[in-house]
């Protein structure tokens, strides 16, 4: 029962007027899937027209129920064969409408191109075909349509076979079967058709039943991108879909982009009669690691030495869906998996000729055109080749809330090279604020870590500082000991000399900050009146973070050996035995370091980064 | 993988994209099999909790199996549940027909949930198969503030990347059981035993194949009485899910001007 009821979704696709819909009516009706009553019901529509019996109306009708008249866009319908159940996507054919037809034909699992065989191919079935190649939908028939018109010609149907098979040959698509049908009058529909008996291949039902369910890519090296972090409880669960081969217990995972490798300790499941051992292609999953490693979203798992290029440079057939054109120094996001990076044009290669697949090279690509652009990110972007990984091999371009285009990469470039910065940001005084975030995919901002010493500020600020850094953030540590170690060189531990190191600090990262870069400033900073400074000099970029950790919990730590040597008289005034420590009464964000281990403390510090400095909101969330 | 495991991954990965984009999250439930399988999904995307709250549009007109229902499965999975209650007929437009007036409430009832910008994303179990407008949805829609429905510039959606970035005063419905039919459901509901009002199994010759309150919705013929009998029923019917609709079909465009006239 269960893979009988296996569904095959297949979209319909084909020039305007070449008869799509007349074709789905005809197959409906052929498969016995129509509800009663509606061919009477379309005789009665095409007689108060004046027209023969219509089968296209068949749609329309449904669409009348189903969708009050609306057209345009992608809708899907249900039938059944002896074999098997199908979803008929129903792809718009007008040009303006391109947006719909993808969103309906990357569902599919196979496609039937319609061909007028009067007619041939026109423009929309060939931008069809090349859009079927980019979406990934291997599984192709082609049916050469209206062959009534042509007398059933055999000489027609191999011309226009032969023309077609051409140019999806040049795609790198092999259509299954060429079919030749008159689907007004069901020749070759579900039964073999008189009028055509010189053809010997299937029908149109026999094409559909010989495709196959789209599968999970099972025996690939494994892919699986990090979706996000859960804490449902003291288990800490990283959550994603694997895209392709399989994991097990017991595996060592390394992460992509950063290289940190852990090994899986469980995977987890909810309601599930046993332990789960493994887990493959396809399945929406959560795991466990031995180690408390940094992972975020966007992070790609992989097996030791069999990962997916870190990209700075890459080269994309690219499709685009937009009125606005893509043009070159433009910045996107482009979104791969789980993860988005900033990208920008460097160059648009090609623009690709529908017609005869040429290529012209281009300033922009514009609404509904193919190109091959060549993108360049500053942080490295974890992705595969889409030849050898369809799905960590592709992504999206955002621009502002929306999708506006799809990309497979066909180069990748490794190197750093390639990421050089361009002349985006020359002249920076004639550069906004929101020009700087919009670029750097972040805001400027001052994060100003104050606690006792040993309460793990510096540990924290430099895995902060790391893990932004990895995203492709500007990101910089200003240091409380190395900043009196040059700029403030002159300035002692006076209670006036500490409030100037303060002072001077904060003016630094303000001048970071409106730079466009995140600055961690991590200084002891004991009074609330020296950081109720720091705050004004910073403005509204500043922002307190409590490291917190009890005095006994530091001075157990005590990694410079400082408590010691202030117990021992050897330092004065020392904060916390010497001298105060004034807590912070209204910080920003409190990272408790005693109760919470050094992963978690990060991951809390990346949260609050995320939600008041980036662009878009990244980063993970937890349970509860 | 079977097909339903292959379903049951795909709406999990979107209720996790959803959570993880998405602030301010709530689920509707409306105490039926989708919403019920919708619920068990997110238990299983989430490792047993539903980490947001559960909201019932509630007139006061549901059947009393469907409170006793709802409170019990509140408690037994431990779910933050919202009821809104839904403004009386009333004080619905007076010039809609008096069952389309009923229906209007829970329209009403979601405006006022969203009003005060309390949620941005409203996740909801509806089916391509169930309703005609409902084939055209995407997974991730965004409305306006008033609910209302861009049918004609959708954003694209494909390769599982969804659009979950929004203007100001826009909201998003989240439909992670779109790709499902109502045999899937019911499958599913068998495979991993998750309760169901018993209003669905068949008494005296008659059975309730969609829930709905109990001056608008009627059970339907039939002698299904447990899962399997209803599967075997769902198999062989030829009768579409509207079939009780009767002025569907009064005339070529009596569902159009049904909907000018403001039918749901």
């Amino acid at each position: 029962m269960t893979s009988q009821n296996s569904q095959l979704r297949i979209v319909i696709v084909g020039h305007v007027d070449h008869g799509k819909s007349t074709l789905i009516g005809r197959l409906l009706n052929d498969t016995g899937s129509l509800p009663d009553g509606k061919v009477a019901q379309v005789h009665e529509m095409s007689r108060k027209r004046g027209m023969p019996f219509e089968w296209s109306f068949v749609m329309d009708a449904l669409q009348a129920e189903r969708d009050q008249g609306i057209t345009i866009d992608t809708t899907q319908i249900h039938f059944k064969t002896a074999l098997r159940p199908y979803t008929i996507i129903d792809a718009p054919g007008h040009t303006e409408f391109l947006k719909n037809m993808v969103t309906g034909a990357s569902q599919a699992d196979a496609a039937i191109l319609v061909i007028d065989g009067a007619e041939g191919a026109m423009e929309q079935s060939r931008r069809h075909a090349f859009l079927l190649h980019l979406l990934g939908v291997r599984q192709v028939a082609v049916a050469v349509n209206k062959m009534d018109r042509v007398d059933f010609s055999q000489e027609r149907f191999e011309a226009v076979a032969a023309e077609m098979r051409a140019y999806l040959g040049d795609l790198g698509v092999y259509p299954s079967a060429i079919i030749p049908v008159a689907a007004r009058h069901g020749d070759n529909i579900a039964a073999r058709s008189e009028n055509l008996s010189w053809f010997d291949g299937p029908t149109v039902i026999g094409a559909l039943d010989a495709f196959e369910p789209q599968r999970a890519p099972t025996e690939q090296p494994l892919r699986f991108p990090v979706q996000d972090v859960y804490k449902p409880d003291d288990r800490r669960i990283i959550a994603g879909r694997i895209e392709s081969g399989r994991l097990r217990v017991g595996d060592t995972l390394t992460f992509a982009p950063t290289g940190t490798s852990a090994t899986v300790v469980s995977i987890e499941a909810w309601n599930h009669p046993h332990e789960v051992l493994s887990a493959h292609a396809g399945q929406s999953i959560g795991i466990t690691l031995d180690k408390r490693i940094f992972v975020e979203r966007g992070h790609i798992a992989h097996h030791e030495g069999a990962g997916p290029k870190n990209a700075h440079r890459m080269t994309v057939r690219l499709f685009w869906l937009v009125a606005e054109p893509l043009t070159v120094g433009r910045t996107y996001t482009l979104k791969v998996a789980t993860g988005e990076h900033r990208v920008t044009v460097e160059q648009v290669a090609a623009v690709i000729d529908i017609e005869d697949l040429s290529s012209t090279p281009a300033k922009a690509v514009h609404r509904n055109e193919v190109a091959e652009v060549v993108l360049r990110s500053r942080s490295p972007v974890p992705l595969d080749l889409s030849a050898e990984f369809a799905r960590t091999g592709r992504g999206v371009l955002l621009d502002g809330h929306d999708v506006v285009g799809g990309c497979i990469a066909v180069e990748v470039d490794e190197s750093t090279a390639g990421a050089a910065v361009g002349n985006l940001h020359a002249v920076a005084h004639a550069v906004t604020n929101d020009e700087r975030a919009v670029a750097n995919g972040h805001k400027g901002g001052v994060l100003w870590l104050t606690g006792l010493s040993g309460a793990g500020k510096s540990t924290l600020a430099m895995a902060l500082e790391r893990a932004l850094f990895d995203r492709g953030w500007q990101v910089f540590v200003l240091d409380g000991d190395g900043v009196r170690l040059g700029l403030n060189a002159g300035l002692g531990f006076s209670p006036a000399d500490r409030s100037e190191n303060i002072r001077r600090v904060a003016e630094v990262a303000k001048l970071f900050s409106e730079a466009g870069m995140i600055v961690i400033a991590s200084l002891i900073s004991p009074l609330k009146a020296d950081r109720e400074r720091a705050r004004a000099i910073a403005g509204d970029r500043f922002h307190e973070v409590w490291v917190k950790a009890d005095l006994e919990t530091c001075e157990r730590r005590d990694p410079k050996g400082l408590y010691r040597k202030a117990r021992a008289g050897e330092i004065r005034e020392f904060t916390g035995v010497s001298a105060p420590y004034e807590a912070p009464d209204a910080a920003e964000l409190v990272v408790d370091t005693s109760a919470l281990n050094q992963t978690d403390a990060l991951a809390r510090l990346v949260d609050y980064v995320d939600g008041a400095l980036a662009a878009d909101r990244v980063g993970t969330r937890r349970l509860g | 993988m079977s097909d339903l495991d292959q379903l049951e991954s795909q709406s999990i990965y979107i209720l996790r994209e959803a959570y993880n984009r998405i602030d301010r999250l709530a689920l509707l439930w409306s105490i039926g099999k989708d919403s019920n399988a919708l619920l068990w999904l997110c238990r299983k995307a989430f490792f047993g909790r539903v980490p947001f709250p559960v909201v019932q549009l509630d007139t006061g007109m549901e059947l009393p199996e469907v409170y006793e229902f709802r409170d019990r499965v509140t408690r037994e999975w431990g779910l933050d549940l919202r009821v809104e209650m839904c403004p009386p007929e009333e004080d619905m437009d007076q010039t809609l027909p008096p069952l389309t007036r009923a229906a209007a409430r829970k329209t009403e009832g979601l405006k006022n949930l969203l009003k005060g910008d309390a949620y941005q994303g409203i996740i909801v179990g509806i089916r391509r198969d169930e309703q005609a407008t409902r084939a055209k949805e995407r997974i991730f829609s965004p409305r306006s503030f008033d609910g209302a429905w861009d049918v004609k510039d959708q954003p694209a959606e494909f390769w599982d990347h969804y659009k979950t970035r929004f203007e100001e005063g826009t909201h998003v419905r989240i439909h992670p059981l779109l790709a499902w039919t109502e045999l899937d459901i019911w499958r599913y509901s068998k495979r991993e035993e998750i309760p169901i009002v018993p209003l669905y199994f068949a008494r005296d010759g008659k059975r309730y194949r969609s829930l709905g309150e109990k001056n608008i919705t009627f059970p339907v013929d039939s002698h299904a009485s447990t899962i399997d009998e209803i599967i075997a029923e769902l198999n062989v019917t030829r009768i579409p899910e509207r079939a009780g609709r009767a002025m569907d079909n009064e005339s070529e465009d009596s569902f159009e001007r049904l909907r000018s006239a403001g039918y749901m």
